[in-house]
């Protein structure tokens, strides 16, 4: 998911890859970097979404160096909607690309938040309260979505850099079990 | 449209979301006999037990859930759920139906035990208004049913007094 704040953006994924119901790799990192401050975060099929972002990763440094400035995340968005649309039969990819609208959610365990975004959102959250929404709402979602689970990878992307942190599974926000 | 929220003798609420079959009428009598019968009320328990029999029994040809709710006097207030495939058990807490997908983290966020009745009603109003504005196949009407050892009481929320959220 990615939530937008004044100055930046917040976004975080859990770390779960799956193969059928085993976990390939519990500590994957779906944030994936396409460029210096454009990040995309990937769900679907792995493989799908690897390649796509690979390729859209080259077509936006070759755009950027024809500019000579640094691309629009709507660029990024752009690029990425041509390959999905384009091969939309051949692929299972659904991509968020970090800094489009105020707040977006995706992947599968996103349906278990919906209500809890639209209780706890509001516009002009600042750096802190963005963070942890977004960790509040990435635990909600793993501890119901069989697929979602391991850690909590958040990376704040402003005008001074991009800022990645972890947050571990003993570490993450606890809420009243039932 | 129709109230799925239905009565059974003495303060036990059966509400069932259940797609193909009307199970309304085949509750009744189970329940209304054996407290002629008996001097005593029904247990909530007894209740989820006779529906529980019935989705199981017939699990090939149903396709019904249902989550009793209630008060006895043997164990006080109690919230028991049956799946699907007959399973039978009992929570501080449950959803269903085809927009609980969508409130599942707000309940378990919001939820805490030993809430006041207004504390409840808040919740259940909020929770119910949350998905009713995400899942195209809910809406309308929310229909609230408070029970306690003193009675029973209906509480009818129409869609335009609904609490707002900021929607995204």
């Amino acid at each position: 998911m990615a939530v937008e704040y004044d100055g930046g953006v917040v976004i975080g994924a859990d770390s779960r890859t799956t193969t059928g119901a085993y976990i390939a790799n519990r500590v994957t990192d779906k944030l994936t970097p396409i460029h210096d401050r454009i990040f995309c975060c990937r769900s679907g099929s792995a493989a799908d979404t690897q390649a796509i972002a690979d390729v859209v990763t080259y077509q936006l440094g070759f755009h950027s160096i024809e500019l000579d400035e640094p691309p629009l995340v709507e660029t990024a968005a752009n690029l990425f909607r041509a390959s999905c649309y384009r091969y939309r039969e051949e692929l299972t990819a659904g991509i968020l690309v970090a800094g489009w609208g105020g707040v977006a959610v995706g992947g599968s365990g996103s349906t278990y938040i919906y209500g809890f975004m639209d209780s706890n959102y509001k516009p002009g959250l600042n750096k802190d309260q963005c963070l942890e929404l977004t960790a509040a709402a990435l635990s909600l979602a793993m501890e119901r979505d069989g697929s979602s689970g391991g850690v909590v990878r958040l990376a704040t992307i402003s005008e001074e850099g991009v800022e990645r942190r972890v947050i571990l599974g003993n570490q993450l926000p606890k809420f009243s079990s039932h | 449209m129709f109230n799925d929220i239905v009565p059974n003798p003495n303060m036990t609420y059966n509400r069932f979301k259940s797609l193909l079959l009307n199970t309304k009428n085949l509750t009744r009598p189970f329940l209304i006999h054996p407290s002629v019968q008996m001097e005593n009320p029904p247990l909530v328990i007894a209740a989820a037990s006779v529906l529980k029999e019935l989705c199981y029994k017939n699990k090939e040809e149903l396709q019904a859930g249902f989550i009793t709710a209630g008060w006895d006097r043997k164990n006080g207030p109690q919230v028991y759920v049956v799946s699907l495939g007959g399973m039978l058990i009992s929570q501080p807490v449950t959803i269903g139906g085809s927009g609980s997908t969508y409130i599942y983290g707000y309940v378990d966020a919001k939820y805490k035990p030993n809430m006041s009745r207004e504390e409840c009603l808040q919740f259940a109003t909020n929770a119910l208004a949350l998905a009713m504005g995400r899942d195209n196949v809910s809406g309308g009407v929310a229909h609230l049913v408070v029970i306690t050892e003193k009675g029973v009481e209906h509480v009818v929320v129409p869609g335009d007094k609904l609490p707002k959220f900021h929607d995204e």
